[in-house]
């Protein structure tokens, strides 16, 4: 199934593409149409964010490029490793909840991935340490996760979905439970993450803010079922900083994106 | 900080050494009251026997009672044995195939709600009588490690579970990793109680066997000194069945503590 999709993304030239859905569609058993048909062309290396209403199929799109769930009709690629042999090894994915194993340490946490794929245990150990430093939490290897802040163990999950060195990150609203200023520090480490590693990022927001700070596009989703209404790109100088959350650029756009979002909560007034 | 500290743990403390010291208080109480009343109005031993009576009693005929003590504690820990491998077993077998829990679970609840007392007898007819006495154990203790299992099974993380299938956990991976690691606070949990229950389900058993005859567990002892009007040696042996069943318990509440206490809630002191 995955090589397939290698090799017909390898045929048609889409080489530079790292995830293309192409008329997607999702129902659901229940009968309720979560998305679609909605159409995405990421490129490698690009850092993008959905934005949308809640329900409105954002972390539908995640679980369909994860292969955690199979689209209703339409084309989900992936571009792959060559040789890959297992699945998922491309993609690295934090949910909304941390989602650690209370039981074991947080290295054993990182080194899940790796311990699943039978990587031998002295390797394991060493990349999920690298991991764990990459996040900034290299002293708390042997805590629990019972024993970390809710950043922290924000930063574990990250830390986890990077230990398998993924093309593609895909991160399920990952900072909506933290305060401000956690989330702040956190979107800053990611960007200075993304930055060195070069990963694909696909972020899952509800925030306007928080997209327009992360991404190079901003792709905004409109109510179930998700279909794109707009797509927005975001330049600005790089490397980002707080002087870019400060300045009138960031506010522009911040308007922008909240006028190609309002018609996607029209009807929900009311709420 | 400091201070406050001190002062918040000194009621603490407190409590705690009151929680130890007030129980042991009304117990010596009411021995002295039973020693006393017995005493002052002179009732035989063969009516009811004082405290002091029942400890000589204990001390004079212990060759005799630690071995049925003995006896009792093998059978308890063989049937805890069984229950505790077979309901596990056979939750993890009923979470692989639904097939084969629908197809089985009824006839677990039919074991389970179905007095032992009455199969017992049924058994000791089939069975040798120490195969007998150990099954009725089992059949008593394995239905809480069974639905206790079961439900930690089923307990799993729907994101972690999700997490495994991301990186592509074989079915015994899953397992190893993830549902039983899972589980384990319920099926500690089930354990706990199946101990008590496989003692009193080895109890149960000796006391039917014991009236078909030969026999000599402390529950054998007891009816044996019921027909003997030895009331002293009656009350000597439920003491050791009711110290056997508190030591049994405070084990497997030590290794359940001991097993959690880096991360499961229960196991976690108040201040965490």
């Amino acid at each position: 199934m995955s090589s397939g999709k290698t090799s017909s993304a390898v045929e048609t030239g889409l080489t530079h593409l790292a995830v293309s859905l192409r008329g997607v569609t999702k129902t659901y058993d229940n009968g309720v149409m979560a998305l679609g048909p909605f159409d995405l062309a990421v490129r490698k290396g690009e850092f993008i964010s959905l934005l949308g209403p809640s329900g409105c199929g954002k972390s539908t799109v995640l679980r369909l490029i994860a292969e955690l769930s199979a689209p209703s009709s339409g084309i989900v690629r992936v571009a792959r490793h060559e040789g890959e042999v297992q699945p998922g090894h491309g993609i690295g994915f934090v949910f909304q909840e941390p989602t650690l194993m209370p039981w074991t340490s947080v290295r054993e946490n990182v080194r899940l991935p790796l311990k699943l794929a039978s990587v031998p245990k002295a390797e394991a150990r060493a990349r999920a340490d690298a991991a764990l430093a990459s996040v900034g939490l290299a002293d708390f290897a042997d805590s629990f996760p019972r024993e970390l802040s809710g950043g922290m163990k924000m930063r574990v999950s990250l830390a986890r979905a990077l230990v398998t060195d993924p093309d593609i990150l895909l991160m399920d609203e990952p900072f909506a439970a933290l305060d401000e200023i956690t989330r702040f520090r956190l979107n800053n480490d990611l960007l200075a993450l993304w930055r060195t590693l070069g990963k694909t990022v696909i972020f899952v927001t509800h925030s306007v803010f928080e997209s327009v700070y992360l991404s190079q596009r901003v792709v905004v989703m409109t109510a179930r079922p998700g279909r794109i209404q707009a797509d927005i790109r975001i330049e600005t100088v790089e490397p980002r900083g707080e002087a870019f959350r400060t300045s009138a650029a960031y506010s522009d756009y911040c308007r922008k994106v909240s006028a190609a979002l309002a018609p996607s909560y029209q009807g929900q007034s009311t709420l | 900080m400091s201070a406050q500290a001190d002062v918040t743990a000194k009621p603490q403390g407190a409590q705690r050494a009151m929680r130890l010291v007030l129980p042991v208080i009304v117990f010596a109480a009411g021995l002295i009251a039973w020693e006393l009343v017995v005493r002052i109005k002179g009732i035989p031993p063969y009516v009811l026997p004082a405290p002091s009576v029942i400890v000589l009693t204990l001390i004079k005929d212990w060759a005799v009672l630690s071995q049925s003590l003995a006896t009792t504690l093998l059978t308890t820990l063989e049937g805890f044995v069984a229950a505790s491998i077979g309901g596990i077993a056979l939750a993890l077998l009923f979470n692989q195939s639904k097939w084969v829990e629908y197809s089985l679970f009824p006839y677990a609840i039919v074991l389970q709600v179905t007095p032992v007392i009455a199969i017992a007898p049924l058994l000791l007819i089939y069975l040798e009588q120490q195969t007998a006495v150990v099954v009725c154990a089992f059949i008593v203790a394995f239905f809480p490690v069974l639905s206790n299992t079961t439900l930690g099974l089923n307990s799993v993380d729907r994101n972690l579970a999700g997490l495994f299938q991301l990186y592509g956990a074989s079915r015994p991976q899953t397992l190893r990793f993830l549902k039983l690691p899972a589980a384990l606070p319920y099926i500690l949990g089930g354990l706990r109680i199946a101990g008590g229950l496989s003692l009193i389900g080895a109890v149960v058993a000796e006391i039917a066997a014991g009236t078909a005859g030969a026999g000599s567990g402390l529950a054998y002892r007891i009816a044996e000194s019921g027909y003997r009007l030895n009331i002293p040696r009656m009350f000597a042996a439920l003491l050791l069945l009711s110290l056997a069943g508190i030591v049994i318990y405070g084990v497997l509440a030590l290794v359940s503590h001991l097993v959690l206490r880096r991360w499961h809630e229960s196991a976690l002191g108040k201040e965490n």
